[in-house]
């Protein structure tokens, strides 16, 4: 095996993927200042920021800061049944807790199991404990509302919300792509729990294909509908969300997870200064190509509609391709 | 200069300052490269036997000055009841012993450890021009005839030097060599002839004295050389084979025509030289010569502190080691671990306990620390304090754990008490975290990814030649933090990449 890897090294970089290695060196340390990680690092103030810039996020319902308030947790839902908790400085989904309503007195959380009001105070007071925060400094945790994912997904997910991850460099769209939960990833939209990542069209926001890890699927291992050739609804709201969040946090390599309400339409979930790489499999493409097309570019100071316009031309294919056949 | 390219020097900055350091105390300083590497040196001892006749007595004995290939590193004296000055330069050391009575024989001793060295420094210093010598006749004109002859025959000071010493040892037909041999009987009359020779031709030259440094000698003889000066630098020559340059072996004593040993209100009974060979760890002597030499940059080694402090700098300077193994580890091949560097300190851990014991040592701490972790959970404990309880519990497991192993007869139980149980308890945190988030299998698997990397970091400090250059020449971690400075840009991919993208080394999708 060990015989092969000099000329996979050649192969991977002739087909420009791109390495974590060079991703932290020659994207986030360049592109992504230190000053401006709070802003996406601290979920509390990218919410307050993006909606400051008026981009759609999901509401805030409160924030628990003290450990007394974790016992008065009633008093900050103000009557929301629905809610959904989070570490301000989580990372990678840890930490999240998802109620979708109540029963009696207890609360019922995503996976239908149910969950005692002892149960939630004491998560709350991990959150602020900084069980989940990087290097484990004392956090707060965050209240918002739960979003009612669009219908329109009904058959490409298994319980929980699927998202959608569009890379953004130095202000344009470069890849995006689509995280369903299945049964085996227990409804997170996490890639390396066994959700699928399915890459997304740019221009058109058409589905082209999924992998399951590292496997290509061409359909939901739960649902048993085809993930290519999927039309995402408000495609270009989207992907121009993504754009200005460029404007919004001032990073140049940036992740931007949204998702589809079915009343609010795309939400901005969270912003991610280090977006991870699996898009790449997703997409069947290395990103090293796109980021270089934009770099040739030296346009600073576009409006996110022109970047969003070129993004769409350089990167987008045929839509009859894309829905006659599946790339690979 | 961009920002860009700085790491480059600042890399190479560091690896030639570590490199440069290195190759001094190697190359000058004689610092021994490998570990337990002994080299010769030589106890040579003086023993002047005297016999006392009225008034005050004085000896001087000729002490072993700057000599190429040996240094001296330690010397003393036994004269009891005797005043001792010591007269000292460059290139005549001298020992005066002085008495103002003395009435029974008496035996001095000199005893010097000579160490060899290497490094070439001049013999002598800078002659004047020698007179040239008045003779009678018939000698001045032989004298004249000599010069003549040989200065025909050769080119230089050197083929001077060989060819009156070619002539002076092979006594065929010059019966001008004749008429000066007549006069000479022993080999040091002998030098001083050939001396005299050649200060008719207006070459200085110079009587070198010393003692082969070979095998071990009750007692010695002193050989004289021929030191010879061209105008720029000294040639030694052996008078009697007229072979130029320093015989192997050769330690220099003293410069001139003076003895070795003189003494006056008594009788010079015997002088005795003795040599005897010793094996000294190369490192001791090393030292002996950062000693001599006063070199600064030879001083800074932790071999100077205190012992116990010295054990602690030698796991300290380690740690670098450890820590470029695991940036290895993360940023070419790919591995994960819970905290960065937690498995550095597990592997100092497993200095103590050794591999295979601190491994399973490890994974029954850590298993046990986990379940009684979940039981804590289910108290609903705030975070520090269930910390805290966890650090409690893994300090309260590892003396259970050496207590039961002492009865048991197993000493490694003992040992156990080094792991870094804050650090395990961390792990341990972690893993639980990532048990219930990822789920069991995950967590198992980082476990063991950290555990692995402990193992991978601990062969490396393991290994004795590292420890070893990190204690003698800590200069090492500069280079290894040049390496590591080096290896922050490196924006390849990592080894695990190569698996996890192989999907998209088919070219385009």
């Amino acid at each position: 095996m060990l015989g092969k890897m000099p000329g996979r090294v050649v192969r991977l970089k002739r087909s420009g993927v791109l390495g974590l290695n060079r991703r932290n060196g020659d994207y986030i340390m360049k592109f992504n200042r230190r000053r401006f990680y709070p802003l996406v690092d601290d979920k509390v103030l990218c919410k307050k920021r993006l909606q400051e810039q008026g981009l759609a996020v999901p509401d805030l319902i409160g924030i628990v800061r003290w450990m007394q308030q974790a016992a008065q947790i009633d008093e900050l839902l103000k009557g929301n049944s629905e809610f959904v908790i989070k570490p301000a400085h989580g990372s990678g989904g840890d930490g999240i807790l998802v109620i979708t309503h109540r029963k009696s007195d207890y609360f019922v959380d995503s996976a239908g199991v149910l969950v005692q009001h002892a149960d939630l105070e004491h998560h709350l007071t991990n959150v602020i404990g900084g069980l989940y925060s990087l290097g484990g400094q004392p956090d707060v945790a965050m209240i918002e509302s739960l979003v009612h994912f669009d219908p329109a997904f009904s058959n490409l997910t298994y319980h929980g919300v699927p998202d959608i991850r569009v890379i953004v460099y130095r202000g344009y769209p470069v890849m995006a792509m689509t995280r369903l939960p299945t049964r085996q990833s227990h409804g997170k939209a996490n890639l390396h729990q066994g959700a699928i990542g399915v890459g997304i069209d740019l221009c058109s926001g058409i589905t082209v294909g999924g992998v399951s890890g590292n496997d290509p699927v061409s359909e939901h291992p739960d649902t048993g509908s085809a993930v290519a050739g999927f039309r995402i609804p408000h495609w270009s709201r989207i992907v121009s969300m993504a754009a200005r969040c460029y404007e919004a946090v001032g990073l140049g390599y940036l992740g931007v997870d949204i998702v589809l309400d079915r009343d609010l339409g795309p939400l901005i979930l969270e912003l991610n200064a280090r977006p991870g790489l699996n898009i790449q499999i997703a997409n069947r493409r290395g990103l090293c190509e796109r980021l270089d097309a934009v770099d040739e570019l030296e346009t600073e100071g576009q409006t996110h509609e022109k970047r969003v316009a070129w993004a769409c031309k350089t990167f987008g294919e045929p839509e009859t391709d894309l829905l006659t056949h599946t790339p690979w | 200069m961009s920002k860009h390219r700085q790491w480059i020097v600042l890399s190479l900055l560091l690896l030639m300052l570590g490199g440069l350091i290195f190759a001094y105390k190697v190359m000058w300083l004689g610092f021994p490269v490998m570990p337990d590497l002994t080299s010769k040196a030589w106890t040579v001892q003086v023993r002047l036997e005297i016999q006392p006749e009225d008034g005050p007595v004085r000896a001087e004995l000729k002490l072993p000055s700057r000599s190429r290939g040996f240094t001296l590193s330690r010397e003393n004296f036994i004269s009891r009841g005797f005043g001792l000055t010591l007269d000292e330069e460059t290139f005549r050391r001298q020992a005066d012993w002085a008495i103002r009575e003395l009435h029974e024989p008496r035996t001095l001793y000199y005893r010097a450890t000579i160490i060899p060295e290497t490094g070439k420094r001049r013999f002598a210093s800078r002659p004047r021009n020698p007179q040239t010598p008045q003779l009678e006749e018939p000698f001045a004109t032989a004298l004249a005839e000599i010069v003549a002859n040989v200065r025909e025959e050769s080119a230089d000071t050197e083929s001077f030097t060989a060819s009156i010493l070619f002539r002076l040892n092979n006594t065929g037909s010059d019966e001008n060599i004749k008429l000066f041999l007549s006069e000479t009987e022993e080999s040091r009359e002998f030098v001083r002839l050939a001396q005299k020779l050649l200060a008719g031709a207006g070459i200085p030259s110079l009587q070198i004295h010393g003692v082969m440094l070979q095998n071990e000698v009750q007692r010695a003889g002193v050989r004289t050389l021929l030191a010879v000066y061209d105008g720029e630098d000294w040639m030694l020559f052996d008078p009697v084979t007229g072979h130029q340059g320093l015989p192997d072996g050769f330690m220099i004593w003293w410069r001139g025509d003076e003895q070795l040993a003189e003494v006056s209100g008594a009788q010079l009974q015997d002088v005795q030289i003795s040599i005897k060979q010793s094996f000294e760890s190369a490192l001791e002597l090393a030292f002996e010569r950062v000693q001599l030499k006063n070199s600064r940059i030879g001083k800074i080694s932790i071999l100077q502190l205190p012992v116990q402090t010295q054990s602690v700098y030698e796991v300290l300077l380690l740690v670098p080691i450890g820590i470029l193994v695991i940036v290895f580890l993360r940023n070419f091949i790919g591995f994960s671990s819970f905290g960065t560097f937690a498995p550095v300190l597990i592997a100092l851990a497993f200095r103590e306990t050794e591999l295979l014991k601190g491994i399973l040592l490890f994974i029954l701490i850590v298993s046990l620390g986990l379940f009684f972790r979940f039981y804590l959970e289910r108290l609903r404990l705030l975070l520090v304090p269930r910390l805290a309880a966890v650090v409690t519990i893994v300090v309260l497991l590892m003396t259970t754990i050496s207590i039961i192993s002492n009865q048991l007869g197993a000493e490694t139980g003992l040992s156990i008490s080094l792991f870094p149980m804050v650090i395990i308890a961390m792990v341990i945190e972690r893993m639980s975290v990532v048990w219930e988030e990822r789920g069991a299998l995950t967590s198992i698997r980082e476990g063991f990814g950290s555990l692995m990397m402990a193992a991978l970091a601990f062969l490396v400090m393991s290994m004795d030649i590292l420890a070893y250059w990190v204690t003698v020449f800590p200069e090492v971690n500069l280079i290894v933090l040049g390496i590591i400075v080096a290896s922050g840009r490196y924006t390849g991919y990592r080894m695990t990449e190569l698996v996890r993208f192989r999907q998209l080394a088919g070219g385009k999708g």
